[in-house]
């Protein structure tokens, strides 16, 4: 409990909440000293000024009796919000009592009063206000408690609903196991712990009883004459809205600022009770100036040139560098595994060779060309038709409210022109293509009416509806199980073969990418470091780790598993050195403090390490490569 | 989710138990409204019929008023015929006009529906658009300037009562501007300032909800799907995106349908509107309680009805809200 001082003075110190606050100290003072200042001058009568509008001398105009308008409803704030918390606190009260009794009661009374309050939930507040004002009368008095009765049901479920909580909570299992009795459990160790958040709900809750206390005195059902509140003083004034606007308006102004004050304030308090910090998203500064990550591969007539990418996030300390200086190149009709830990920049990297990175995001690279155009600068209709995408989990990557061949026919319409018939025949066509059975049906049918490699098919049918040059596949079989697995990889190979497509295929799974691809990107915190023939042996101590603990049939089931101690940095604390230099075995002086660069060792193969391991491999991470 | 995804929720067949104990909770509620209408007329205090008639109300007249009633019966045979007589339809006779309830209901009724039924479309027309245009504008954290000025106002304009809003309109367009007639509900320009009262705050509290959906849904996977198609962005939004972000937009929708049906209340007394609003706060004031008990009961089984409605929509569009409930 001593944390609600500071939850409140942390409320005001927002700039919202220091204005409510201003705000409803300003009605509160208003409420106490208007009747002992002005009362005497909105109760004066002055039969010279009857019904006038506004003047210098009474600035809301007088009423039908010449009373200034401008003074009664400033007299008027303590009795509309005197009786708005009046009205809130029994409110609370018959709420606090029904929302606890069921704990208290036998537990047939208990569920019958829990029954009641979820019937009487159901309905608009002032719909209940309204039937019980019949009930306890037209005046004063029976608007007061129609309008508790009338909150009471919404502050009984709050707080069922908080006690329940609570309920689950340790200290109130070790109270009930040591014998304390349920009325005073719920005393002692309940009721204070749900304190704060109905504090908030009943300052929030008295700015609606205020609006709602000014519609029954407004259809006067509330006070009755010659007392008068905001909504009296409404009902007056719109008789004669023709004469004298301000006369309703004026009003209408006081009960909005008034809601608006508790409202604000309470849903401040709730904004701090809730989120206690809130990250500023301002991006701080520039760009950082990439560092030097690789030696330029020369490339003629490649489908994809990367150089020294860089993708980059703002956040809360500055900028956040996910993918830092990558550089490769993807010749026509090859493949290409990207593997890494998963944070490893693999995926962001697919999103930036592909131009799908969107907003708060910047990509940043010396070149990035897709079939010899700068990437920025390609159409949509070239990008849509030889750049393919397949994404991990076919279950989200379809919009489940269109039919799957609709889906893929958008891809002609938009780019090759076809009617929608013609669309969708060869979506349909494509479908078949990529042994989807029964293809006609299951055109018309919705993504979930196919199963997840079924889905997958799809997903590269879709990329098929144009002449791929390069198909870029992001985990395509992680959420698909083996057998499936296997169909899906046959797959990309047959159309890599059929199409001529360039294959670049990111996954955490280096068996995958052994199996279909003949190079591999090994990417650690942001950067390849390694870049190799599949099969022949790895130089990187990463790589070299990152293959011993591939597991297969053949793998001997008494040894412990083969594990990489520790963890990669996060993308906003990457070291000055190399970024492995913790995780390292052969780490040096050198690899804390110079970052090395990716640079050719032998014929196609670039490694970024101080200490390459050349020398020909023992044991079994190399066959482990070659299998 | 969408009307595709039912099948599969009546294949898991957590539906008819769902209909089932939503009917239920439906015939519950409905009793208890009955009930609570019923009692109304004992929960006054003293005597209904002497407060209805007046004090100087002969003494002969009360008492053949209440025997008119049946409220000298026991009061176990008085919720008997009251039962009865509701299921033929048999509202009971207003204490002020003499005029059944039934009919008073009949002929005001169709004034309050137009009025709601029109501010719940246009409720509709313009939060959604105005959403979604948000959602792209500032999607990703993008036109801070915007989303800060579409927040503030949206807030503002959904505090503001409807009657409070309606009161403001008179005095502008009504009185100030001479654009709409201040009362009465005679042509069409008559509908534009009731309607617009009661559409304000839902419009500001919808629109809202739709820019909070629409953004959730631009970050699925398949909206990336779609990019990676290069569709052109409006495709991407509107054929995409908005269908998926309409599950959560209805069920608030349908919420906000019943809190009209109070506002209407309010908005009708304001107006000098010939529709039920007006009339139960009439009745109230000159204590004439059989027309208050029917009226009420409309309000209530039409809160009743609009909360079923709802849950059903839901449970249609999206099977899981059927299973979590169980």
């Amino acid at each position: 409990m001593a944390r609600r001082g500071s939850v409140w003075a942390a409320a005001v110190r927002t700039p919202v909440g220091a204005c409510s606050a201003v705000l409803l100290a300003g009605v509160v003072l208003l409420a106490v000293l208007a009747p002992l200042l002005w009362g005497d001058a909105a109760a004066a009568i002055d039969t010279d000024a009857i019904g006038q509008g506004p003047s210098g001398a009474h600035w809301f105009g007088t009423d039908s009796l010449g009373r200034d308008l401008f003074f009664r409803t400033l007299v008027a704030t303590r009795l509309s919000v005197g009786l708005a918390v009046l009205a809130t606190a029994i409110g609370v009260g018959v709420g606090v009592l029904l929302g606890t009794l069921p704990s208290v009661l036998p537990r047939w009374a208990g569920r019958l009063l829990t029954a009641a309050v979820n019937v009487a939930v159901a309905f608009p507040g002032l719909l209940l206000a309204l039937f019980l004002a019949v009930i306890f009368g037209v005046g004063t008095q029976g608007a007061v408690l129609a309008i508790a009765f009338a909150v009471a049901p919404a502050f009984a479920r709050l707080v069922q609903t908080l006690s329940a909580s609570v309920a689950g909570r340790d200290f109130i299992a070790a109270a009930r196991v040591s014998g304390v009795g349920r009325i005073r459990l719920l005393a002692r160790h309940v009721l204070p712990n749900i304190g704060e958040p109905l504090v908030v709900n009943a300052t929030i809750g008295a700015g609606s009883a205020l609006l709602a206390f000014a519609g029954l005195s407004f259809l006067g059902i509330g006070v009755q004459a010659p007392d008068y509140d905001w909504g009296r003083l409404l009902r007056e004034g719109l008789d004669g809205i023709y004469v004298n606007p301000v006369a309703a308006l004026g009003p209408c102004v006081a009960v909005v600022l008034a809601g608006l004050a508790f409202n604000l304030v309470g849903e401040t308090v709730a904004g701090v009770v809730g989120v206690r910090t809130r990250a500023s998203r301002r991006a701080a500064g520039p760009l950082p100036a990439p560092r030097p990550a690789a030696v330029a591969e020369p490339a003629d007539d490649a489908v994809l040139v990367v150089e020294n990418l860089q993708v980059a996030f703002p956040g809360p300390s500055g900028w956040t560098v996910p993918v830092r200086g990558v550089s490769f190149s993807v010749r026509p009709g090859e493949a290409i595994g990207v593997v890494g830990e998963s944070g490893s920049g693999k995926s962001l990297t697919a999103l930036a060779v592909s131009r799908l990175i969107e907003t708060p995001g910047v990509v940043t690279a010396d070149r990035l060309e897709f079939a010899g155009t700068p990437l920025a600068a390609a159409s949509d209709r070239e990008l849509g038709t030889s750049l393919a995408m397949v994404f991990q989990d076919p279950m989200t990557s379809f919009n489940p409210a269109r039919r799957v061949g609709r889906q893929l026919a958008e891809v002609s319409e938009q780019h090759h022109g076809l009617s929608r018939r013609a669309a969708f025949a060869r979506a349909i066509d494509r479908l078949t293509a990529v042994r989807v059975p029964a293809a006609a049906r299951r055109a018309r049918q919705y993504p979930h009416e196919f199963s997840g490699g079924m889905r997958q098919r799809a997903m590269i049918g879709m990329g098929l509806m144009g002449q791929p040059k390069l198909i870029i596949a992001d985990e395509p079989t992680t959420a698909l199980d083996v057998t499936v697995q296997r169909q899906v990889l046959r797959l990309l190979a047959r159309t890599r073969e059929a199409e001529g497509a360039a294959i670049l295929l990111i996954s955490h799974d280096i068996a995958v990418v052994s199996q279909t691809c003949e190079r591999m990107l090994v990417m650690y915190a942001g950067r390849v470091v390694e870049d190799l023939p599949t099969g022949s042996p790895a130089q990187h101590p990463y790589t070299r780790a990152l293959l011993a603990t591939t597991v297969d049939l053949g793998t001997d089931r008494d040894e412990p598993l083969a594990v990489i101690p520790g963890r990669p940095p996060e993308p906003d604390q990457v070291p000055d050195g190399c970024a492995f230099a913790d995780r390292c075995p052969l780490a040096s002086e050198r690899c804390r403090t110079e970052d090395p660069v990716l640079e050719p060792t032998a014929d196609a193969h670039r490694v970024a390490c101080w200490h390459p391991q050349v020398s020909v491999l023992s044991g079994r991470s190399q066959e482990e490569g070659a299998a | 989710m969408t009307t595709a995804a039912a099948p599969a929720g009546l294949r898991g067949s957590p539906w008819p138990a769902f209909a089932a104990r939503r009917l239920a909770r439906f015939a519950v509620s409905l009793w208890a409204l009955l009930t609570a209408a019923f009692l109304m007329i004992h929960l006054v205090p003293g005597d209904p019929v002497r407060a209805s008639l007046g004090l100087t109300a002969p003494a002969e007249l009360v008492a053949a008023k209440r025997a008119e009633l049946g409220l000298d019966d026991p009061l176990w045979v008085q919720y008997g015929h009251y039962v009865r007589g509701l299921l033929s339809g048999d509202f009971g006779t207003s204490m002020a006009s003499g005029q059944p309830v039934a009919q008073v209901i009949g002929d005001r009724l169709p004034s309050t529906l137009q009025l709601a039924v029109l501010a719940f479309a246009v409720v509709v027309v313009v939060a959604v658009p105005v959403g979604v245009c948000f959602a792209v504008l500032t999607r990703g954290g993008r036109r801070r300037g915007a989303e800060l000025g579409f927040t503030s106002v949206s807030v503002f304009l959904a505090a503001i009562p409807e009657f409070l809003v309606a009161v403001g309109l008179v005095a502008l367009l009504a009185v100030g501007l001479g654009w709409f007639p201040v009362a009465g509900s005679d042509d069409v320009s008559a509908y534009v300032l009731p309607v617009a009262a009661l559409a304000v705050g839902p419009a500001a509290v919808l629109s809202r909800m739709v820019r909070v959906e629409l953004l959730s849904v631009l970050g699925a996977d398949f909206v990336r799907t779609a990019r990676a198609k290069r569709l052109p962005a409006r495709l991407v939004y509107v054929r995409h995106a908005l269908p998926n972000a309409l599950t959560a937009t209805l069920t608030l929708g349908g919420l906000m349908l019943t809190g009209m049906v109070a506002g209407t209340v309010l908005v009708e007394n304001v107006f000098a509107w010939p529709g039920l609003g007006s009339t139960i706060v009439a009745s109230i004031l000159q204590k004439d309680y059989p027309l208050v008990q029917g009226i009420v009961l409309v309000y209530g089984v039409g809160v009743l009805l609009v909360n079923l409605l709802v849950d059903v929509v839901l449970g249609l569009l999206d099977p899981r809200s059927a299973i979590r409930e169980a």
